[in-house]
């Protein structure tokens, strides 16, 4: 963000300072907080059976006339200029429709970022797309071709010749970190922050650590991959998309092609899987104009190896921590800097130091960031962005720290944990993250842990035992927009152009709306999944429950004026203001005074209405900046190691999470298991692997990116702290990142516990455990 | 991928007689020949389905057991004399890749799988001299983690993947060809070439030649065996290093046997040396390593691999210790 | 020449190039069998052919000729119904975003046969004895051949393990 933004935010946050805490929205806690029917029990998903059956339909499967299918011809050079394109024997190939290229291509602009400011924005690779004949990065789009089958599409892209004039390009993290830049800020923050003086803390410290821990690059690599099918009416355009930004999306696409965003259409009701790369990138674009070009519909589903060059991934990460600690433990100085790539075309911030300046209570801080530029793919948000890598450098370095002092692990982090934002003062909305580790230990039987590493062994099997803390900020986006509709039966429709990847979306939020309006579940729809429904959000940063939850609540007050107007003064209701009113067993009735009830079903029926409509917009997310706001998780790990080969094998997981209420226990749980899953990944296998000589990514199959088999995947055990946050919608945060989170540390810092090995580099693959 | 005629032999006869005709390529279970084909590395005019011969596992006279190619990796994994017999093979099969792809591969074609060098699989995009004689090999001073630290060549590093035939190479097994000239049998050990100046030349099949069967020989070190495949994901993924070793302890002293490694070379590696040096002695954690360590000695490494050196010694010292029970 | 997919009879696909993957999902609409990678990498795209778990993406249509795919359209007894291996896929929240599902649930149904027979796998102690105990590890090895990337194993194994511990299905 900007200079500007980072002003405005600070300004905003200054002049909030002296308002009341009740003053703003969420002030007088959400009194569903309290009078909870469904929310918090066990729900199974509403779309299970769908998906259970095959019958939940996917982006790719959309079926269409006459539809024509899609192959990518990818650069295989970094930087410079094609100066030979020879399209001649796939135009003439069988069954092929179209062969585009830069010669042919329509004028299309450059799409707009992604930006936590502009929600009609989804775009992650800020280029030119397909408008000349310049090469920014290893695997850009050359020419699509269109053919009747993928065989034929598949076939006539591998009969394109190209020629390059090659350029010199910059592929080296290491040498490119010379002209690394120090942004302004990331995300909504200062990036730059001094308090009090870091290297004298350190000199005159107890005890200290230092050290560098790297995090190689990372792909979503979601089991459904990106695609869509995409069809032209005129100047109206059809996008079936695997999207996590419906609007964005739309929004976009109508930039891109010059058009009105009500001239875009997009649908996904279902996505297979998202966590981050499920956004614009180049192939929606190039399948919409290949369509335009061509006349016809076109599927653009991209295979894996499409999927590297096209779609980007998390960045790698240098990182330094340096702590420095009174004998008691207390932190005196916290350092956290470091390196990521981030291209000028990237709209992404990897901001792993954002955790370092709220999680602990240090006398003094020293954290900035840099960011590299390299001639790559942008780079772009993954699951938990900046807290996944963030956490493994911060929380292995105090594991390191509660090693030097000979102190218990969680009793360091015990004596650091502030009681508010350890920088900006402000209170916490809700924080109990010592509580969600002592439940956690609890469990866990973190007393059984041997303090001295390679103390168990079992065979050749080195056991250890490890602990760290995640974290992840509470976000609510503005705009996020939900009509609900109440028919003359009683039964509530809600619809948003909101998102489903799995994380239970409709579930919960028939929930909610059955218990806001005093229903049961079976009287609530939920419908989302397109841009003909009220403008949605993007489904990312953990805040769409709570935006959805701060539509809906919005929703429901004008739902209570339109009911009191509707049922005018003929009942028993007359003359009660909104204020004084509760929903309640299908209708409205006066607080306190249960005689005073009208039914909806009533209340339609008299004012011959079948139906009524409202709307309900989350409003702007002040608590955010009134309130120091995270989510927090203690992780626990067991592990064995093995003495002869290196491998780990992680025995045993638990989780327990400081996330407010939970409104749905068996989602929920799901959704911290899936994150913890992936923290599985990123600590023991997950490496994309970039050519650094060409700028290539050569882990271009599923088979060659390791994500977690069932195999390596224990039981986990999830607990709660379960504590309401009187200042969101419903007393809840997000959980849909926390989940990975904490994870790599704790199972790197279990793994030294097992071996007295301390690797700072991921993946810990067994070759690092080989020598000591 | 390029079109091609596909057609489907009844016995071994037609099957010959269909591949005579052209440029053609048996077809197994096609999980190998199907990817590679949709990658543009092969390019087949016609596929010769071999898949549905009437294959079996029998008994040979001598004990022993030969198994038609046409057979799949999982029928072989759980056939009760691989199993009481053989059971490095059948481990062996049983950590190759998934369930699904062990139901659809054959033996024949699980010998015949190619490497999984991402610069060979980057057609577009890499050189490699085993896709493209002479263009060069990427993998050299690129990613090869997964490469090879015996018998690799300036011209390629790669190694052959297999599980199955690690196992294979230390029980000694014959393959049978069926070719245009007659019948022949090939020791495994012999059947895949090292790179030398021509990594595209990987086996000595000559052309439209048919795998029949593999043989085996009964012996106790093949009853006393064990496989072990260490790897960077605890299952469906291709070995780092894998060892096959079978032992026969007589009156303390090692009368026979057999170790081969995977994910080494070229070839599923058969540990020669080490062998002879085992061979007479008596079976303790000290020599095991010793050999191991004589194995390693010719080993060569690249900037991505070297840790297999360390980790091979020390996988094979501890599986012929879990065979004689004495301490990894 | 002709496949049978869930009872039906079909005829095969004029070009071999045709996977049974796409056949299923391009031509005949039956898209509950997922692509995840097309390289037989991720077990999105599990059958059932002839009793045995296959992946579609890397069999040639024509090889199935006069074989019986089993589908996960096919395999409740009834279109509105569940198996009930797809019930406890729902009970135990053995899925998130839904894709790589009837994926496991194929790999799953054949799976538990060749469990029941007795089969060993990779994690079996003893191979001549065949599997005895340790049912989870059983079955994460065994189901190691279907990615999930949301993380639904745990819910997944716990469906599976019910369906071997109760009813046969
Ligand atoms: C994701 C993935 C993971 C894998 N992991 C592993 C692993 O961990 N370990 C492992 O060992 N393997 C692994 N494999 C490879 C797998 O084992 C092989 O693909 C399989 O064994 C090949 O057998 P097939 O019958 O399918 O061969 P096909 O693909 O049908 O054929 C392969 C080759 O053999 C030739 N051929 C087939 N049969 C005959 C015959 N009878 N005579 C002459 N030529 C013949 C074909 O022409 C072709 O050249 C993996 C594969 C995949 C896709
Ligand atoms: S190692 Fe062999 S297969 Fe790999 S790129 Fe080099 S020549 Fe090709
Ligand atoms: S689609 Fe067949 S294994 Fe991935
Ligand atoms: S449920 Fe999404 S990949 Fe498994």
């Amino acid at each position: 963000m900007s200079k500007l933004q980072n002003a405005i935010v600070g300004g905003v946050r200054t002049a909030m300072g002296y308002v009341p805490g009740n003053w703003l929205p969420g002030g007088t806690p959400d009194p569903l907080i309290e009078r909870r029917v469904t929310l918090g029990t066990q729900q199974s998903r509403v779309d299970g059976p769908d998906k259970v059956r095959g019958a939940a339909h996917f982006a790719a499967e959309v079926p269409m006339e006459g539809l024509l299918y899609a192959a990518c011809v990818h650069s295989t050079i970094p930087r410079g200029r094609i100066t030979e394109l020879d399209v001649a024997a796939a135009e003439t190939a069988p069954g092929v429709a179209l062969v585009m290229t830069h010669r042919n291509a329509p004028k299309m602009a450059v799409p707009p970022p992604i930006g936590l400011t502009n929600l009609k924005a989804a775009g992650n690779n800020i280029l030119p797309v397909m408008q000349d004949a310049e090469i920014r990065w290893n695997g850009q789009t050359v020419a699509v071709v269109l053919a009747e089958t993928q065989e034929q599409a598949d076939l006539a892209a591998s009969l394109i010749k190209v020629g390059y004039e090659a350029a010199v390009a910059r592929t080296r993290f290491e040498k490119a970190k010379a002209d690394a830049r120090t942004p302004d800020s990331l995300m909504i923050e200062k990036n730059r922050l001094k308090k009090g003086d870091v290297a004298v803390a350190l000199q005159a410290a107890a005890r200290s650590v230092d050290a560098i821990y790297r995090t190689p690059w990372h792909n979503h690599t979601p089991i459904e991959p990106n695609a869509a099918t995409i069809a032209w009416k005129g100047d109206r355009l059809t996008v079936h998309d695997a999207t996590q930004m419906l609007n964005g999306t739309a929004g976009s696409l109508a930039k891109v092609f010059g058009i009105k965003e009500s001239q875009v259409y997009v649908s996904s009701p279902f996505v297979g899987g998202g966590f981050g790369g499920k956004a614009l990138w180049d192939h929606q674009i190039l399948g919409a104009a290949a369509a335009k070009l061509a006349g016809r519909p076109v599927r653009i589903a991209l295979s894996r190896a499409s999927m590297v060059r096209l779609i980007g991934g998390r960045s790698p990460t240098e990182q330094r921590v340096a702590l420095a600690a009174a004998a008691d433990g207390r932190l005196k100085g916290l350092l956290h800097h470091g390196f990521s790539v981030k291209p000028p075309h990237s709209a992404c911030d990897e901001a792993f130091t954002l955790t370092s300046r709220s999680l602990y209570a240090s006398e003094s801080f020293d954290v900035v960031q840099h960011t590299i530029d390299l001639d790559v793919l942008a780079n772009t948000f993954m699951r938990a962005p900046g807290e996944a890598p963030g956490t493994f450098a911060l929380e292995s370095a105090m594991d390191e720290l509660a090693h030097e002092l000979g102190m218990d692990p969680i009793e360091l982090r015990r004596r650091n944990v502030p009681d508010r934002n350890p920088v900006s003062g402000a209170p916490h909305s809700q924080s109990d993250v010592m509580l969600a580790y002592d439940l956690g230990a609890k469990r866990f039987g973190w007393d059984r842990r041997a303090a001295a590493p390679r103390s168990r062994r079992e065979g050749e099997w080195l056991i250890g035992m490890g602990c760290a803390t995640g974290s992840f900020p509470y976000a609510r986006m503005p705009g996020m927009t939900v009509r609900i509709t109440l028919d003359g039966s009683g039964h509530a429709t809600v619809s948003s152009a909101a998102h489903e990847m799995g994380m239970g979306t409709a579930t919960v939020q028939r929930q909610h709306t059955a218990d806001r309006l005093g229903l049961p579940l079976e009287s609530v729809t939920v419908t989302i999944g397109d841009t003909s429904l009220p403008f949605g959000s993007f489904a990312g940063g953990s805040s769409q429950t709570a935006s959805l939850g701060a539509a809906i609540n919005a929703a429901s007050g004008k739902l209570a004026v339109e009911l009191l107007r509707l049922a005018g003064n003929d009942t028993p209701l007359a003359g009660l203001r909104p204020a004084e009113i509760e929903f309640v067993n299908g209708g409205l009735r006066k607080i306190g005074e249960p005689s005073r009830y009208e039914s909806f079903v009533s209340i339609l029926k008299r004012a011959a209405r079948d139906q009524i409509s409202v709307t309900g917009v989350s409003s702007a997310p002040l608590e955010m900046l009134k309130f120091s706001m995270h989510s927090r998780s203690a992780i626990f790990c067991e592990l064995l190691v093995s003495d002869v080969t290196g491998e780990v094998r992680v025995d045993r997981l638990v989780g327990c999470f400081d996330c407010g209420r939970i409104l749905n226990p068996k989602t929920a749980a799901s959704q911290f298991r899936g994150g913890m899953i992936m923290g599985i990944g990123m600590a023991l296998t997950e490496e994309a692997l970039f050519d650094e000589r060409t700028g290539r990514v050569m882990s271009a199959s599923i088979a060659d990116y390791h994500v977690p088999a069932h195999l390596d995947v224990p039981d986990i055990d999830i607990l709660w702290t379960d504590i309401p946050d009187p200042r969101t919608p419903m007393g809840a945060r997000g959980i849909g990142e926390i989940g990975i989170t904490g994870v790599a540390a704790a199972i790197a810092n279990a793994a030294f516990n097992a071996t007295g090995k301390r690797v700072r580099e991921l993946p810990l693959t067994p070759d690092k455990f080989l020598f000591a | 991928m390029r079109s091609f005629d596909y057609r489907r032999a009844a016995d071994r006869t037609e099957a010959l007689s269909i591949a005579g005709e052209g440029r053609a390529r048996y077809l197994g279970g096609g999980t190998n020949l199907v990817d590679l084909m949709r990658q543009n590395i092969e390019a087949p005019a016609a596929l010769v389905d071999v898949s549905r011969l009437p294959d079996s596992i029998e008994e040979t006279p001598t004990g022993g057991l030969i198994i038609g190619a046409a057979v799949s990796n999982s029928v072989v994994a759980v056939h009760p004399a691989v199993r009481t017999q053989y059971p490095m093979l059948s481990r062996a099969l049983l950590a190759g890749a998934s369930a699904q792809i062990r139901n659809m591969a054959t033996i024949g074609g699980n010998i015949l799988q190619r490497t999984r060098c991402a610069y060979f699989y980057d057609v577009a995009g890499s050189r490699c001299n085993k896709r493209e004689p002479g263009a060069g090999c990427d993998a050299i001073d690129g990613h090869n983690r997964y490469h090879a630290i015996f018998g690799a060549s300036e011209r390629c590093i790669a190694t052959h993947p297999s599980d199955m035939c690690v196992a294979l190479a230390a029980l000694d097994a014959t393959v049978h060809l069926l070719g245009p000239g007659g019948e022949r049998e090939v020791r495994l050990l012999d059947f895949h070439r090292l790179p030398g100046e021509h990594p595209e030349i990987e086996t000595v099949l000559r052309p439209g030649e048919l795998i029949t069967a593999i043989e085996l020989d009964p012996s106790a070190a093949a009853a006393n065996s064990r496989y072990r495949k260490v790897r960077d994901r605890s299952s469906y993924a291709f070995a780092l290093v894998s060892v096959a070793a079978g032992l026969e302890v007589v009156g303390g002293r090692i009368e026979d046997v057999r170790i081969a490694l995977g994910g080494v070379a070229a070839k599923p590696w058969r540990a020669v040396r080490a062998e002879g040096l085992l061979r007479g002695q008596a079976p303790t954690r000290a020599r095991f390593l010793e050999a191991a360590d004589a194995e390693l000695a010719a080993a060569k490494s690249f900037h991505g691999n070297a840790f297999k050196v360390e980790l091979a010694k020390r996988t094979v010292a501890a599986v012929l210790g879990e065979l004689t029970g004495a301490d990894a | 020449m002709a496949i049978v997919i869930n009872g039906t009879n079909y005829p095969l696909p004029d070009d071999p190039r045709v996977s049974l993957l796409d056949f299923l999902r391009e031509r005949l609409g039956l898209t509950g069998t997922k692509l995840g990678c097309n390289q037989g990498g991720c077990g999105a795209c599990t059958v059932i052919l002839d009793g045995t778990r296959v992946l579609s993406c890397l069999t040639l249509a024509v090889q199935a000729d006069g074989r019986d795919v089993l589908t996960i359209e096919g395999l409740a007894s009834d279109q509105s119904g569940l198996h009930p291996l797809q019930q406890a896929f729902i009970d135990h929240d053995g899925l998130q975003c839904g894709y790589c599902t009837p994926g496991q649930i194929c790999s799953a149904v054949a799976m538990i046969g060749e469990l029941r027979r007795g089969d060993p796998s990779y994690v079996t102690a003893d191979l001549v004895e065949g599997p005895k105990g340790g049912l989870r590890q059983e079955i994460r090895e065994r189901m190691s051949g279907n990615l999930c990337r949301c993380g639904a194993h745990n819910g997944i194994v716990a469906a599976i393990e019910q369906m071997l511990n109760g009813e046969a299905p």
